[in-house]
């Protein structure tokens, strides 16, 4: 169930709407934010807190590739692959953070900390090769700074 | 030319997110200088600045304008597409870290000349330090009432809203991004209807990028007149110039329309990395068509003289490739860039650019054969132009410009890798089994 202080908080946003199907998807925000992933149940929990039709959750829910369709590690690893990232070596940064880690592109450690996404430009491109760590943006990577941050991560 | 100050949009004052340090340099004196003038006469203003959209079509802003109906019993709304989705392409996010209070004026300016009730301003989702930053600054305009009701003690009142987008580089696209305003699937829409007619909530709504509006407040302070003769007489004003790729000094440059594009790449750049020679620039953002790197002399960074080089101005987001790089390498990410972000609302598109990737994977492998360059091309052909939105033909121009000015590459791959170089995919990529 999401928490009273997150219903307040979707009370607070319909003000801005006109309808309630506006608000899917930033309350799809909020509910990945409060349960890290958005499962089937969730969707079910939305389209009954909006009043919409649950197919029209699911649909929107699948379509945006920020909703968690399963559940992720407490570090959501999003490495950019996109052109200007790969033109400096994007490719060898997403497989060192497999290989320190153990683990594939779209899989999670087994110790449930970290998951990692290979991902579309992040709007980054001048500081590339780039990842996002959960909300924040790493630039300029190189081999020290991702050991050092997988060091305080840990 | 001592007249023009060389940054409009991101001037080197320290802390000029705050909005007492924005106001300490003029700020806000634009949307009163607004108020105080007849909706018809600010819209004449940007008409006469011959602003044109910064968003890649490069449409006249003040037109733009112009087509929002002046009686009409709904509501009308503003969409700031800050969705900067387009690879290459990060000078939105420069904007609302440094100077988001001249893009919030530059929103009321449009505002008033439209008569809307409410800005949405669409972010994309990952963009959370700089959603909270352009927040923070709205809430302080709030608070000294240049936003909501009865702004400035006139009677003219609205609001700005953040919409936090959700990953989908589709939504950039106007229409995909009203319908994600509006809590569907970000489909594009068959126009016509227009959005000043048919909009967000089917109400009237013009939609500008996040730079285009950050250019009104200097229009509005400065005049039209002044603003028109910076840089290029037909597409004036200054650009953010996002350069990125294999050069010394990656970044956001902001200088006047028209510069040379071996100055921005040279003088401003840094030059390319250990001296190195230019083997393909694509100027724009991944969209537009590439040029080779003997095609650079004498090219500036307008629409016009990009349209006569075969490509376009697009976002502005310049990618340079030095001469070691692997262009279909780079050919074959952007085609599964565009068939990742495919609505798949359109057959050509969903079904093309996915035929391309798989094409290009060929080439990659020793699989490729002579016929597939043409099959490539055919492909890319028959997308083009066929597609309710722009996607489609982003991710035909490309494929067509590599085939025409590197056709030899092509060629080159044809049974020339031995097998035991075959592409197999590296074992990070490949799914864990059983």
């Amino acid at each position: 169930m999401l928490t009273q202080e997150n219903l307040n908080k979707i009370e607070e946003l319909k003000k801005r709407y006109p309808d309630t199907k506006s608000l899917t998807i930033p309350v799809l925000h909020i509910a990945q934010e409060q349960y890290g992933w958005i499962s089937e149940e969730t969707m079910k929990e939305i389209a009954k807190l909006l009043n919409l039709p649950v197919n029209h959750v699911i649909g929107v829910a699948t379509f945006y590739t920020m909703f968690n369709k399963k559940p992720v590690g407490k570090y959501h690893i999003q490495v950019c692959t996109n052109i200007s990232c790969q033109l400096l070596g994007a490719e060898k940064i997403s497989e060192y953070i497999c290989k320190k880690l153990d683990i594939r592109v779209g899989g999670t450690t087994d110790d449930k900390m970290f998951t990692i996404s290979e991902v579309e430009c992040l709007g980054s491109c001048g500081t590339a090769p780039m990842m996002q760590v959960n909300d924040d943006y790493h630039e300029n990577l190189t081999i020290e700074k991702i050991d050092k941050l997988l060091k305080e991560l840990k | 030319m001592s007249d023009f100050p060389d940054k409009l949009l991101l001037p080197d004052i320290p802390n000029l997110h705050r909005i007492d340090v924005y106001e300490q340099h003029g700020g806000y004196a634009a949307i009163r200088k607004a108020l105080a003038m007849t909706t018809d006469a600010v819209i004449d203003e940007v008409k006469k600045s011959n602003l044109k959209g910064r968003g890649g079509a490069g449409f006249p802003t003040g037109l733009k304008w112009t087509f929002m109906p002046k009686q009409t019993s709904k509501p009308k709304y503003l969409c700031a597409n800050g969705d900067e989705g387009e690879p290459g392409t990060f000078k939105d996010r420069q904007i609302f870290e440094l100077n988001p209070h001249q893009f919030i004026e530059g929103c009321l300016i449009a505002s008033y000349a439209m008569g809307v009730r409410a800005t949405y301003v669409y972010i994309r989702g990952e963009y959370v330090k700089w959603i909270n930053i352009l927040q923070h600054a709205i809430d302080e305009a709030y608070a000294k009432n240049y936003i909501g009701n009865k702004i400035c003690g006139t009677n003219f009142s609205t609001d700005v809203y953040i919409v936090r987008g959700a990953g989908a580089y589709i939504c950039g696209e106007e229409s995909s991004l009203m319908n994600s305003i509006e809590g569907d699937r970000g489909y594009p829409r068959v126009k016509p209807p227009f959005p000043a007619q048919v909009g967000l909530w089917g109400c009237p709504t013009t939609i500008n990028n996040i730079e285009t509006l950050t250019n009104i407040p200097v229009i509005m302070n400065r005049g039209g007149d002044w603003y028109s003769k910076i840089g290029s007489s037909k597409h004036p004003g200054t650009l953010l110039y996002g350069i990125s790729g294999h050069v010394n000094k990656p970044g956001v440059y902001e200088l006047p329309t028209g510069v040379l594009l071996t100055d921005l790449i040279h003088k401003h750049a840094g030059g390319i990395h250990g001296g190195k020679k230019i083997k393909a620039v694509i100027p724009g953002g991944s969209s537009t068509m590439w040029l080779r790197g003997d095609e650079l002399e004498g090219v500036r960074m307008d629409a016009d003289s990009l349209k006569a080089a075969g490509t376009s101005i697009g976002t502005a987001g310049v990618i340079v490739m030095d001469e070691d790089t692997d262009v279909l390498k780079v050919l074959a990410r952007i085609t599964h860039f565009y068939h990742h972000e495919s609505c798949g609302q359109c057959t050509p598109c969903r079904e093309g650019c996915g035929w391309m990737e798989k094409i290009l994977k060929r080439f990659m492998s020793v699989d490729g054969n002579i016929e597939d360059i043409d099959l490539l091309l055919n492909v890319a052909n028959n997308i083009e132009g066929n597609t309710v939105c722009a996607l489609g033909d982003a991710a035909a121009w490309p494929v067509q410009s590599v085939i025409k000015k590197f056709r030899e590459e092509f060629e080159k791959r044809i049974g020339k890798i031995p097998a035991e170089n075959k592409y197999i995919p590296p074992p990070h990529l490949v799914a864990k089994s059983g």
